[in-house]
């Protein structure tokens, strides 16, 4: 059997995601028996070099660069697997819906009790930076989404499990403690 | 004088006293119903829908239907199953229930029953909603972006002279439930306790004490909601 290709990547997300996929300790020594990893943060390639089976998106969309990356996964993955929280419904990020941008900038950069640095009240304004949408997107509203693996973090067992299931083609037998959303 | 009525849910035989609702004999039976707006002590209303069942092939709300002698109960079919995780979703892209940030999460009924019916994702758009949390009194706060309007709180939760703490505000898409102001300064601690304790969500949060107890002992973290009751 030929290996499958994963693919991974953190879009509005912390990373924790990520981590906890490396939380399954030394069963990534079989994990690399079984999968071959193409564009991700883990052996850091920036483009696909080939199609994809899996791809795991960490984290929901708040910028355009987001997007663009979502959008890209999906054309070259097979399946589309949203890992976590944040891709699932936004997340923590997801918490500024409904608040306009512009009170959000101003609160980060300019009006907010942290910021001591900003005499002449800048605000990020340079040409390469996305732009912010107007709300936090789950992925499942941008491109089509096949599985959701819930968790904040998602378990590693869950991670693994799904993971598993999906290379070898076998049902997945979830135990109830691994269906998390926290 | 107590007569005893024998009906069936799925095809297991109930003993039910007189008077009681469909949810009150499968209690007493080890058979699980899950309820949201009904509470122990409440009159039923039916009005979160939770608890529907298929009586002599109709949709019935089990909360409010009364038992009687030799109807046939489907709780634990496919199709019922579907439609409260159905019911479930809709829960959840209605409100704001981000559970990782959430003071209630291992101990919420809404959450419980999202696991119990596996909810990998609503199948319905999320809504984002901003209502906002009110935390004007000293020990309780109000999110109101969590709130399912169960009226648990309005029902349960009152003095000794029977007033209550809460209660409804605005009407259709507007309605929210909220804490009297000046009530809400001389709440006792067991009743602020209690508050937080029946709000099915976390709606009601007890203030300065929050993720007290550790990811694994919380109250559904091992055992879906409703394996108390459940017998074989």
């Amino acid at each position: 059997m030929s290996k499958k290709i994963i693919a991974t990547t953190s879009l509005a997300g912390c990373f924790g995601c990520h981590m906890s996929i490396l939380d399954i300790d030394e069963r990534i020594l079989d994990l690399i028996e079984l999968v071959e990893f193409n564009k991700s943060p883990i052996d850091d390639i920036k483009k696909f070099t080939k199609q994809v089976d899996i791809g795991i998106i960490e984290g929901g969309c708040c910028n355009s660069e987001n997007v663009e990356v979502l959008k890209y996964f999906r054309e070259n993955c097979n399946i589309l697997i949203s890992l976590g929280e944040c891709a699932i419904m936004g997340g923590l990020p997801a918490l500024r819906n409904g608040i306009p941008i512009e009170e959000c900038i101003h609160e980060a950069y300019i009006d907010g009790p942290t910021v001591k640095l900003n005499e002449e009240k800048i605000l990020p304004n340079d040409v390469e930076l996305p732009m912010l949408l107007d709300n936090v997107y789950p992925c499942h509203d941008i491109v089509k989404i096949d599985y959701f693996l819930p968790g904040c973090p998602p378990r590693a067992d869950l991670i693994w499990d799904a993971l598993v299931a999906l290379i070898t083609g076998n049902e997945m037998d979830l135990p109830y403690e691994l269906i998390k959303f926290d | 004088m107590s007569e005893e009525i024998k009906f069936k849910i799925d095809g297991k035989e109930i003993i039910a006293k007189k008077g009681q609702t469909i949810v009150e004999a499968a209690r007493e039976n080890g058979v699980y119903i899950p309820t949201l707006c009904n509470f122990k002590g409440v009159k039923p209303k039916g009005s979160c829908r939770i608890c529907s069942v298929k009586v002599n092939n109709r949709f019935m709300t089990s909360c409010t239907t009364p038992a009687s002698p030799g109807m046939e109960v489907y709780s634990n079919t496919d199709e019922i199953s579907d439609l409260r995780k159905s019911i479930v979703e809709l829960l959840f892209v209605s409100g704001n229930h981000f559970c990782p940030a959430c003071e209630k999460s291992g101990n919420c009924e809404l959450q419980a029953l999202a696991y119990k019916y596996r909810m990998m994702v609503p199948r319905f758009p999320y809504s984002f909603k901003k209502k906002g949390v009110i935390a004007t009194g000293p020990k309780l706060l109000k999110e109101q972006d969590r709130c399912i309007l169960c009226q648990r709180c309005i029902k349960t939760i009152k003095d000794e002279e029977g007033r209550r703490y809460y209660a409804f505000k605005n009407r259709g898409n507007k309605l929210e439930v909220v804490m009297d102001e000046v009530m809400s300064k001389t709440i006792s601690d067991e009743l602020a306790k209690q508050a937080m304790e029946n709000c099915p969500v976390g709606s009601i949060i007890y203030k300065e004490i929050g993720f007290a107890e550790p990811i694994g002992t919380r109250k559904y973290d091992k055992k879906p909601i409703g394996s108390n009751i459940e017998t074989n």
